[in-house]
């Protein structure tokens, strides 16, 4: 089944390439932009069909790598919204 | 004693710190990632470089390599093991170092001559040193921004495990210098126990007067009399896979 790993800058962590995006955004004539931050997307396809056990591992994947979880948070998402 | 300069696909400096450490009557040989257990070193050295091309986060992706289990039984026993840039920064991501390394302030791979102030000459990888001495070393990197939370920040100065730090700018402008935004102008950071340290800058790099600086031989000298020190002390782990070929 497919499921998600979201992984976000904690919001004490300085994002200057958020920045950057924001203010090429500003340039471009979006000048709505109140802030701007970027993060990662991993769509993980996992073989089983049991959505607590896919949570289960991709929280796990999550936590030895594919977040650092000095600097970042991450969110699992896991079935039909995914 | 050896030392083992442990280096990755992508690592670019273990050539220089293998010179670096027989500069200064060290014997130091290569180990590579694939390797899941070392023997008979008194030290190990990550090398500097871009390990599997900093895919995910700088150092992340070496973090499972099989030799990255024996490094960390090898520290965990009192081994020496010091990480110079993406060394460091892998150590940082296998929390064999508390912290992590965010981009420059600036967006902007630096490389140029730093100068470091010495805060402690109790450390293995700075006994050559006298505490306060100013040593010019040159840096190289894009993540070099030393990032720690308040709390763990507070632990490292109470501890102690602040080894160097920027000092004044190296093309003495003069004043208060940090080159890559490093909080608390962190140059090098240890573990708490003192054997595990990080370094940004490049000691392997200024080993010699014609490129410009030998302050990186205190840091070697300094590795050569601990390692000394400790001989005959060492861990002995049995090597199971070898080397590849054309090394």
């Amino acid at each position: 089944m497919k499921g998600q790993v979201v992984v976000r800058l904690r919001e004490e962590v300085l994002d200057p390439q958020g920045v950057t995006i924001g203010k090429a955004l500003a340039n471009l004539g979006y000048d709505n932009v109140a802030s701007l931050r970027q993060g990662k997307i991993f769509d993980v396809e996992l073989a089983t069909d049991d959505p607590q056990e896919a949570e289960r591992q991709l929280t796990a994947m999550a936590k030895q790598l594919l977040a650092n979880p000095v600097i970042e948070t991450f969110e699992v998402h896991v079935g039909s919204k995914v | 004693m050896r030392v083992g300069v442990v280096y990755f696909p992508g690592s670019n400096c273990e050539q220089d710190a293998v010179y670096a450490c027989r500069q200064v009557g060290l014997e130091a040989e290569y180990v590579w990632h694939k390797q899941s257990l070392i023997e008979g070193f008194g030290a190990l050295i990550l090398a500097g470089g871009f390990s599997y091309g900093d895919h995910l986060r700088c150092g992340a992706i070496a973090c499972s390599s099989p030799i990255m289990p024996a490094v960390e039984r090898f520290a965990a026993d009192g081994g020496l093991v010091l990480g110079i840039c993406n060394g460091f920064q892998i150590l940082a991501e296998m929390d064999m170092i508390p912290g992590t390394l965010l981009a420059n302030n600036g967006l902007k791979f630096r490389c140029q001559d730093t100068l470091m102030r010495v805060e402690r000459n109790d450390s293995p990888f700075t006994n050559a040193c006298e505490v306060g001495q100013v040593l010019r070393i040159n840096m190289a990197h894009y993540e070099g921004n030393y990032f720690a939370e308040p709390e763990t920040l507070q632990r490292l100065e109470a501890n102690g495990q602040v080894v160097m730090r920027f000092g004044p700018a190296a093309d003495e402008s003069g004043g208060e210098f940090n080159p890559n935004g490093s909080i608390a102008d962190i140059a090098a950071i240890s573990n708490e126990a003192g054997n595990v340290m990080g370094l940004m800058p490049h000691p392997e790099r200024a080993m010699q007067s014609a490129l410009g600086s030998t302050d990186g031989r205190l840091v070697f000298e300094s590795l050569r009399r601990a390692i000394d020190a400790r001989d005959g002390d060492s861990q002995a782990f049995v090597a199971l896979e070898g080397k590849p070929a054309g090394v």
